[in-house]
């Protein structure tokens, strides 16, 4: 049973329909990518799987369960968790408030458990601790992206959302945030991916779903699809 | 009088007497009464800039919340056996401040029920449906009526015209204002003593709550941010009643202060002025901004009392709305900045 299946489902914005009828799947502990140009629908399901946008027909269902009337916050605590497109970092919270906001659905046993996670995301973005005390506006993009993934990851996902967190990046941040992202996936994390970065994206991932306008066209392994003629035109600027 | 007059030759014909000396004479007791009043002004507007910062909405019918808390607090006081009459009780300090307490908690829960009501039959239906801006504004507008015309007409056939209706309460006296100490030559009563201290009490503890607690965190998440913070697990629709569950609490604790300032205030039309001053004290410290809001009631306040010196008791008001034109023309974000957003806290 996948752990994220999403089955024909349909979302419009008045009458146009962003997303048309997509089937996809995630299997516990994968890392999938959603690869498409601007427009291709990728943050719509994002949003439809997070609950922020109501879906038109079909259905989401998460760990065998239908969620897809689930109220998006309830979403949350059911462990799909969403750092979503612009990173939507609070502007006027400190980096600290910011993660504590991550763990908003989370009750934590005890005070060492809440200690533990936020060092892990520490851990994981050391530059996050040296700006602790910092508010979120302040942030350069590189950093409000380590925010939005490390307060994500304060609520400990059981499904990583993650939506264009190479966007606005310079390359060598592109670099360090992909290879903190394969490594929260290797730690058990299952990351549902969304990139205009495709070679990037499409070597580190399991499997990769290709969509155009509101359609999957095609799907299969990362490498087989960097490997892929049409692909490699299409998203890697390789004639 | 010519039909045009221009502001020069209106001062010049005695219209409006300066009188610099009052203001400088009674100084310091006209900053204790005008911070008497901004305190409550404070409270009052903290309703307003809180749902702002989540709704952008202003609550126009929040000026009668405060009514009700007036009514509220007078309703606990009838029903621990107190009556209207011409003289003062005198129950001793400690069972006067529990009788305080307990008016003023009564004046909580009937404010504060009364927002979240509101909100739910008024303004949660028109959420649901996507309605634009305008329509909250004329609901806010619509729902003021329709509270005090229930006070109006209404309450008083529930009550057997003990409650509501026509006339304003005949006030029920717990303390007689009289003087504690002095400050610079002017004195400080006792019930300004109260209304102060309660006032900061309340004032801190909300502030603290915002900046501090989780549920205060949900609050500034919804206001800076509110799809993200829904990504985060808030509820939006909690927070939402959370803030006016909040404002109307501090509302009805504010009624129950007021009352103690001005007894004879409790009236169906009693909370229009008023309201209008908190919201314009909110305006002036930043509408959305927590600290603004505090920060305006009390130079509201302060300032209403200058001017009242200065130009004489029926402007006042005018004074107030003046500072509120002002603000909107040469400052609009207010003294602290616009949202409980992007100021800090």
């Amino acid at each position: 049973m996948p752990l994220l299946e999403l089955k024909d489902l349909t979302v419009s914005y008045d009458r146009i329909e962003a997303v048309r009828g997509i089937s996809l799947t995630v299997e516990d502990g994968e890392l999938v990518t959603l690869i498409g140009a601007n427009g291709a629908g990728k943050t719509t399901t994002m949003r439809a799987i997070s609950g922020i946008r109501p879906v038109a027909r079909g259905s989401v269902w998460f760990d065998g369960q239908d969620i897809t009337r689930m109220k998006a916050h309830e979403r949350v605590t059911a462990g799909i968790v969403q750092a979503p497109e612009g990173r939507g970092v609070f502007p006027g919270m400190t980096v600290v408030e910011n993660l504590e906001m991550g763990s908003y659905s989370r009750t934590f046993k005890t005070k060492a458990e809440h200690d533990s996670t936020v060092e892990r995301v520490f851990d994981l973005f050391p530059r996050l601790l040296e700006r602790r005390s910092q508010v979120g506006g302040t942030l350069s993009g590189g950093e409000q992206q380590m925010l939005a993934i490390g307060r994500a990851l304060m609520a400990r996902p059981r499904l990583l959302l993650l939506d264009e967190p190479s966007m606005g990046l310079a390359p060598l941040v592109i670099q360090q945030i992909f290879r903190i992202i394969t490594e929260i996936n290797k730690e058990g994390t299952t990351i549902l991916l969304v990139e205009q970065n495709a070679q990037q994206a499409l070597s580190r991932s399991d499997r990769a779903y290709i969509l155009e306008t509101g359609e999957v066209t095609t799907s299969g392994k990362g490498k087989d699809l960097l490997a892929d003629p049409a692909v490699k035109q299409a998203y890697l600027g390789v004639a | 009088m010519s039909a045009v007059q221009t502001v020069g030759q209106v001062m010049a014909d005695g219209v409006i007497d300066f009188d610099i000396g009052s203001l400088g004479r009674n100084f310091w007791a006209l900053t204790i009464d005008g911070l008497t009043y901004g305190s409550i002004y404070a409270l009052v507007a903290v309703g307003y800039t809180l749902v702002y910062g989540v709704l952008r909405l202003i609550n126009f019918a929040h000026s009668e919340i405060f009514m009700l808390g007036m009514f509220g607090q007078y309703a606990v006081l009838m029903l621990l056996g107190f009556t209207p009459r011409g003289d003062a009780y005198d129950e001793g300090t400690v069972l006067t401040v529990v009788y305080l307490l307990l008016a003023m908690i009564g004046g909580m829960i009937v404010s504060g029920s009364a927002a979240v009501g509101l909100e739910r039959v008024a303004y949660r239906p028109l959420r649901k449906r996507g309605a634009p801006s305008l329509v909250f504004l004329i609901t806010a507008i619509g729902a003021s009526f329709v509270i005090q015309e229930f006070v109006h007409f209404i309450l008083p056939k529930l009550t057997n015209d003990k409650l509501g209706g026509v006339n304003a309460q005949q006030p029920i006296r717990l303390v007689v204002p009289s003087v504690q100490f002095s400050v610079f030559g002017a004195d400080v009563t006792n019930v300004e003593i109260v209304i102060v201290v309660a006032a900061i009490v309340l004032a801190v503890a909300t502030e603290r709550f915002v900046t501090l607690t989780k549920f205060g965190r949900g609050i500034r998440a919804v206001a800076q941010d509110p799809v993200t913070a829904t990504l985060m697990g808030v509820s939006r629709e909690r927070v939402i009643m959370l803030t006016f569950l909040i404002g109307g609490l501090l509302a009805g604790a504010a009624a129950m202060l007021y009352t103690l300032r001005v007894p004879s205030g409790i009236i169906y039309s009693g909370g229009f002025i008023l309201g209008i001053k908190a919201f314009s004290a909110a305006v002036l410290g930043g509408i959305g901004n927590l600290r603004g809001a505090l920060l305006g009631g009390l130079l509201l306040g302060v300032m209403e009392l200058y001017g009242q010196a200065l130009f004489g008791t029926e402007w006042r008001d005018v004074v107030a709305f003046v500072v509120l034109i002002l603000v909107l023309m040469i400052r609009p974000t207010g003294i602290l900045g616009e949202s409980l957003g992007r100021a800090r806290a």
